[in-house]
């Protein structure tokens, strides 16, 4: 029972780094952008539902503050992109990495502003409550951020390849001069595409606040979810949440089995091996061109 | 402006355009050698930390401007240095004079072994492979505890060169002489690489790698020569920057280090070395600055003295974003621009920097 138990939290903290992952494929995949911001987006949306729900802020109820804070951080991806990153449009890709870089240290510095330092948990319906499957004991937490990050990665799958606008997004992507001949408002595009990263962020946020608690300086988790996307194959949607899953497996089994010190390594170091063996993750997204 | 006839081939690669401008370099050389009787020994260890962080600089940039490789993981190479010369002190007792540049070799060595598995990866996949270089070396000191010393960290000896002792506090002037003359030499080694027909190709490839590999050069033999080259300036600069601090651990050199020593030549503006000595100034000056404006507007209102945690770190990312988005040339291109439109006064014209937008591709079809 012990390995099963490693095995759903493991899943769980994987799921979190999925969805972070997510954020940062979604806007890579329609921008051609990384977002190195994207793990402080999360913090940032954690706080947001936690300073409505909590007693000590606002306290308004749980199932008011999480749509509002979805919406919030959707509207916060918008405004940063129509205001900020758009004026990098036909820049070269690393003043793009760079500028999110700063946008990660301004948003955690305004976090501990607004909300402290201290860390603090989101006080949740969900939290400390168990289920039951059969003679093994999960967290109602654990088993919730598994299930809302599966939907939401197959609903964001189908929205890509099954809807009009996330073709059109695709093709923004692919070759951003044929696009506008097409007629796709590229720019808007990109605006709602950072919209839903931000969704996605407060989502992933709500999940990890409510499964643990959060501190302005968590956005740093970003980076583990940064190599989540890769290993799966950056620009795969289900990929980034197999890379999640990956990294949330390996992390309690090697603490649990490898030396102190070892266990924070070997995320990476799969990171990096992955990158030498396979450069474009397990999921490749670079296809050849047809002719 | 002053237009020059060149009168023979070797004139492109003459170290000074024109005499006028070696002189002002003379006198820029004169007054950095003059600095400890110019001012505090205050602000003589700050001149000594922004000589370091321009070494490093340097470093970083002959991989980023010179080359176009991105390296978000160079505190690795400042900590390679910064071990092993501490080490090759302490366990071999070799003497400054042999360590120092042992320690650059080594660090090199490593940035080529580093640079052979990722020689293959470009643009974004680069970038994230040194991150994790950058994350792997924190807990690499950690775990390498009987060597490193662990999270408890090394005391870097007192630097000895032939029977005279340097030390931050006890003679920092000496230090600061020590750190200005590798600095020149440094500078001198940069320029002597921009011109030789290595540095040409860093360029061809930072320009247009497919042209660079049309034209004969070996693209992944060249960028593993820039990685390695780039981490040896690196790694000297992480040894002096060992001795400046005195005591260093694994969280000296962590990756917040690497994105920061990103940031300062973006500040200081890609490609030209004055980039990485602006890019310093702005990182060394920073802390103080802030400090000053910060006593000076609490004592104004009467308050005790504040500290806002991270204050710092938002600070220069707002910086970051200001120059990213209007000035992405940095403080030198500013800088350029300002004396262009002197110089042609009154001709000067807004486009005249444009830069070409391109629009965007794919990376992910080929």
């Amino acid at each position: 029972m012990d390995v099963l138990q490693l095995v759903v939290s493991g899943l769980a903290n994987g799921c979190v780094y999925g969805l972070i992952a997510l954020g940062f494929v979604l806007i890579y995949k329609a921008t051609e952008a990384v977002n190195f911001a994207q793990g402080d987006f999360m913090m940032l949306g954690a706080y947001v539902c936690l300073g409505l729900t909590n007693e000590q802020f606002l306290g308004l109820p749980f199932w008011f503050s999480v749509p509002v804070a979805i919406l919030i951080m959707g509207a916060f991806g918008y405004l940063l992109d129509a205001t900020v990153v758009r004026r990098m449009f036909g820049q070269p890709q690393v003043a793009v990495i760079i500028l999110t870089i700063a946008i990660g240290f301004v948003l955690r510095f305004v976090a501990g502003l607004i909300w402290g330092h201290q860390p603090v948990s989101l006080e949740s319906p969900i939290a400390g409550r168990d289920v039951r499957f059969g003679g093994v004991v999960l967290g109602l937490d654990e088993v919730a951020v598994i299930i809302v990050t599966v939907l939401l990665t197959v609903l964001l799958y189908f929205y890509f390849n099954r809807t009009r606008l996330g073709i059109a997004m695709q093709a923004s992507s692919q070759n951003q001069l044929a696009a506008y001949y097409m007629g796709i408002p590229v720019k808007r595009l990109n605006s709602l595409i950072w919209a839903l990263a931000g969704a996605v962020a407060a989502v992933a946020g709500i999940l990890f606040a409510a499964k643990g608690s959060i501190e302005p300086s968590i956005g740093l988790l970003g980076i583990k979810a940064f190599a989540a996307a890769v290993i799966g194959g950056f620009g795969s949607l289900p990929g980034a949440l197999l890379g999640g899953i990956i990294i949330g497996l390996i992390e309690p089994f090697s603490s649990r089995y490898l030396a102190a010190g070892f266990s924070h390594i070997v995320p990476y170091l799969l990171l990096f091996l992955i990158l030498v063996v396979r450069p474009h993750g397990i999921l490749a997204q670079v296809h050849s061109k047809k002719v | 402006m002053r237009t020059v006839f060149k009168t023979s081939y070797d004139a492109d690669i003459d170290l000074f355009r024109h005499s006028a401008q070696a002189g002002w370099y003379v006198l820029l050389t004169v007054i950095a050698v003059a600095l400890p009787w110019l001012v505090n020994t205050f602000w003589l260890g700050e001149a000594t930390n922004m000589l370091i962080w321009a070494i490093a600089g340097m470093g970083l940039m002959l991989l980023v401007g010179q080359t176009g490789q991105a390296s978000l993981g160079h505190a690795a190479f400042l900590a390679v240095g910064c071990y092993a010369n501490v080490l090759l002190q302490q366990r071999l007792g070799l003497p400054f004079i042999l360590s120092f540049p042992l320690c650059g070799l080594i660090a090199g060595i490593a940035g080529v072994l580093v640079a052979i598995p990722t020689a293959r990866l470009h643009g974004i996949y680069l970038a994230i492979a040194t991150l994790a270089i950058g994350i792997l070396i924190d807990d690499l000191i950690v775990v390498a505890e009987p060597l490193t010393g662990g999270v408890m960290g090394l005391f870097a000896p007192d630097i000895s060169i032939f029977g005279l002792t340097i030390n931050r506090y006890g003679n920092p002037w000496l230090l600061y002489w020590l750190v200005l003359f590798v600095t020149v030499l440094v500078v001198l080694a940069y320029r002597n690489i921009q011109r030789t027909p290595l540095g040409r190709s860093f360029a061809a490839i930072r320009d247009s790698e497919v042209s660079a590999k049309a034209m004969g050069v070996n693209v992944a033999k060249t960028k593993a020569v820039s990685f390695g080259l780039s981490a040896a300036i690196t790694g000297l600069a992480g040894a002096l920057m060992g001795h400046f601090a005195g005591i260093f651990n694994n969280e000296t050199f962590n990756i917040i280090i690497s994105i920061q020593l990103l940031l300062m030549i973006v500040i200081g503006g890609l490609g030209p070395i004055h980039g990485a000595f602006f890019g310093a100034m702005v990182v060394a000056v920073l802390p103080q600055a802030i400090a000053i404006s910060r006593d000076l507007v609490t004592g104004a209102l009467g308050m005790g003295s504040v500290a806002i945690p991270g204050m710092e770190a938002a600070i220069f990312g707002i910086i970051l974003m200001v120059f990213i988005l209007f000035e992405p040339m940095g403080i030198y291109g500013r800088w350029l621009k300002i004396r262009t439109y002197f110089e042609l006064f009154p001709f000067y014209r807004r486009d005249m920097f444009r830069r070409q937008r391109s629009y965007l591709k794919t990376e992910r079809m080929r």
